[in-house]
């Protein structure tokens, strides 16, 4: 075989040599895909029950899903959440960003580790905290309460996107506006904020997405009419099998892998 | 007493007067109650080692670090609490800092747009500020089609197209290889000529320092070491760090001879009166000053002349450079133009020597004791 005996380039081993490599790497990347892609199947199946594969094909558990009052009152909610949240945590975390940037002052990295506390606490923490504190202000089961809980989940990763675009900033560009008549304000919106748009953008649709695909905090604090998307999908779950579930599944894959790859996309604009 | 006063355009400049200014990080005092005038249509240039604070004082008059004590006035206006963007500086950095989203007359445009200078007025003031800086016609390119050069200009053209009363600049041209920062120099210097303004630049390029200024600061931890023209800051250094920091030199301690003069290895060496002090003097020796006194006619009333032995002999091009022993292990450094090859004398290690120094060139310091 002519493939197998040749070198990968000029300096490198056979693919031969290689073949153990690509063999564990499409293992890993099926592993990986499979228990996500595995629902599509599922979601088109005519049956009663979720089971695979299907023995026979059909829609029907999308009409039951676009017709469910229910499901589409914690669709909305889902998008509300999500909208609300991208709103607060992008330019909060966009000013922490840049307040880091360009205080430099001694203890910016320990401030930087504070922030993105949220990040590496295990999120069932954040969510028992939240329950109980809410429980005390009475925002449990409301909009507000979530959007809070969700930004707090969000902001820490607009911070580390924005640190890392203005880690190739150079902030004389900013002085130099301020020199040339621009207040600070007027410099970081006219020369700072177009050089990182591409990057506040990307930002902007990552805190959207881990609001919409949050389910931990939300099955502790959403509730009622304002119960989300993957609250409803878990509780339904527990209660009875039903591939609308598998149905709601597709469409929320489909839509996480859009905004990723749109972030992808705009990360190599910006660069 | 500087070239710039005599312009007409000068008027558009203003004087800056600096105030016992104290700038402390920590224990640091990176600013040392300095005072410092600078006149009118002036090129000063700000000259140290770095960390000096040369360009902390440069931020301070910008408007970037409030100073802990102290005053800066442009004219009779006290600005030390006023914001950067109304203190009207026009200020070139290091790394030009130009604006990559925007075109180069974009960029110049910038300060013109800010001020509300209207559509027609703003490009006919863009087209001469490049013309100024001889990049007519390339207001439309990107700023990452233009060379090291080409950026360096827009951001001097964007620094004075609004006419600022003040131009600073942090050591502009460092990102300038060798050939193109010596164009540059005597560019700069005839701009400035041109727009009359007053500028403030800061360098730690000593050559750099003496060819553009006016007027030397020379500035060393926080405190000015010596503020005149470049002549006199080479030949008549205020202090060791001075005399040290510009040109190269050799200091040695002088003592006094039997008639009471300073005098180095016997010989006298001055014939000025100088006081004796605890510290007592140093004689400052510029490799220059010296000469072979086999080779010219030496008048012993005016020239001193040391017995010496050729440590090392070098040709460095238009130069060369001689290394000698005085004796005692002190060396002494010769430097000849090369313009005529027995200038040199053809000088190999181990050959004994003459060599002399007038009287009137010597260089007499206080002494200090080396940090």
């Amino acid at each position: 075989m002519n493939w197998w005996t040749t070198p990968a380039s000029d300096t490198q081993v056979t693919h031969g040599d290689r073949f153990w490599l690509y063999v564990v790497a499409v293992i890993i990347m099926l592993l990986l895909v499979i228990p996500t892609f595995i629902v599509i199947p599922m979601s088109f199946s005519g049956s009663q029950y979720l089971e695979f594969p299907p023995n026979e094909w059909s829609t029907r558990w999308y009409g039951e899903y676009f017709g469910s009052a229910k499901w589409m009152r914690a669709t909305v909610t889902s998008l509300q959440v999500g909208v609300l949240t991208m709103l607060v945590a992008t330019p909060l975390g966009t000013m922490a960003a840049y307040a880091l940037f360009a205080s430099g002052h001694r203890a910016t990295r320990a401030f930087f580790m504070l922030l993105i506390t949220p990040m590496i606490v295990p999120v069932i923490l954040v969510a028992i905290g939240a329950f109980y504190a809410f429980g005390r202000v009475g925002l449990n089961n409301s909009i507000s309460g979530l959007v809070l809980a969700h930004t707090a989940m969000a902001t820490p990763l607009v911070i580390i996107v924005i640190t890392a675009a203005l880690r190739s900033y150079d902030l004389n560009q900013e002085r130099v506006a301020r020199s040339l008549g621009a207040t600070r304000l007027k410099a970081f919106f006219q020369i700072t904020l177009p050089q990182i748009r591409f990057s506040v953008v990307t930002a902007a649709l990552l805190s959207f997405l881990t609001s919409f695909d949050e389910v931990i905090i939300a099955i502790f604090v959403s509730g009622g009419a304002n119960a989300t998307l993957t609250k409803h999908m878990f509780s339904s779950l527990r209660d009875f099998i039903d591939p609308t579930i598998a149905a709601i599944s597709t469409i929320m894959v489909i839509v996480s892998s859009v905004l990723l790859l749109l972030t992808q996309f705009l990360g190599r604009r910006g660069k | 007493m500087t070239n710039s006063e005599s312009n007409g355009a000068a008027s558009t400049a203003l004087p800056i007067h600096i105030q016992g200014l104290t700038k402390r990080y920590g224990k640091l005092h990176a600013l040392d109650a300095v005072d410092l005038d600078i006149r009118s249509g002036e090129f000063l240039t700000l000259l140290g080692p770095s960390g000096s604070g040369k360009t902390t004082l440069l931020m301070a008059i910008a408007g970037f670090n409030r100073p802990d004590a102290g005053s800066i006035r442009f004219g009779d206006e006290e600005v030390i609490l006023k914001p950067p963007h109304k203190r009207d500086v026009g200020m070139v950095f290091q790394s030009y800092a130009l604006f990559p989203h925007m075109s180069v007359a974009g960029n110049i445009a910038f300060p013109l747009k800010l001020r509300g200078v209207s559509e027609k007025e703003c490009a006919e003031r863009v087209n001469e500020a490049l013309e100024t800086v001889q990049l007519s016609g390339l207001g439309e390119r990107g700023i990452d089609q233009l060379s090291g050069g080409q950026r360096q200009r827009v951001a001097l053209a964007r620094a004075f197209v609004f006419r600022p009363r003040i131009l600073l600049m942090d050591e502009p041209l460092s990102a300038l290889d060798k050939k193109l920062r010596e164009r540059m120099q005597i560019e700069l210097k005839h701009l400035h000529r041109q727009l009359g303004v007053t500028t403030v630049y800061v360098t730690h390029d000593q050559r750099e320092a003496l060819t553009m200024s006016d007027r030397i600061a020379v500035i060393n931890h926080g405190r000015l070491a010596q503020v005149d023209t470049p002549e006199a800051i080479y030949n008549h250094p205020a202090n060791a760090f001075v005399a040290d920091f510009i040109g190269e030199s050799t200091m040695v301690p002088l003592s006094r001879d039997a008639s009471g003069s300073l005098s180095f290895a016997g010989q006298r060496i001055t014939d000025k009166a100088y006081e004796d002090t605890a510290e007592g003097w140093s004689l400052v020796v510029r490799p220059e000053r010296l000469f072979l006194a086999d080779t010219a006619g030496v008048d012993p009333e005016k020239t001193a002349v040391f017995d010496v032995t050729v440590r090392e002999s070098v040709f460095q091009g238009e130069t060369a450079f001689v290394l000698v022993d005085i004796g005692d292990d002190t060396e002494l450094a010769l430097r000849f133009g090369t313009g005529s090859a027995e200038a040199t004398g053809g000088l190999k290690p181990g050959d004994r020597a003459r060599v002399g120094l007038l009287r009137e060139d010597a260089i007499v310091i206080p002494r200090e004791r080396q940090p």
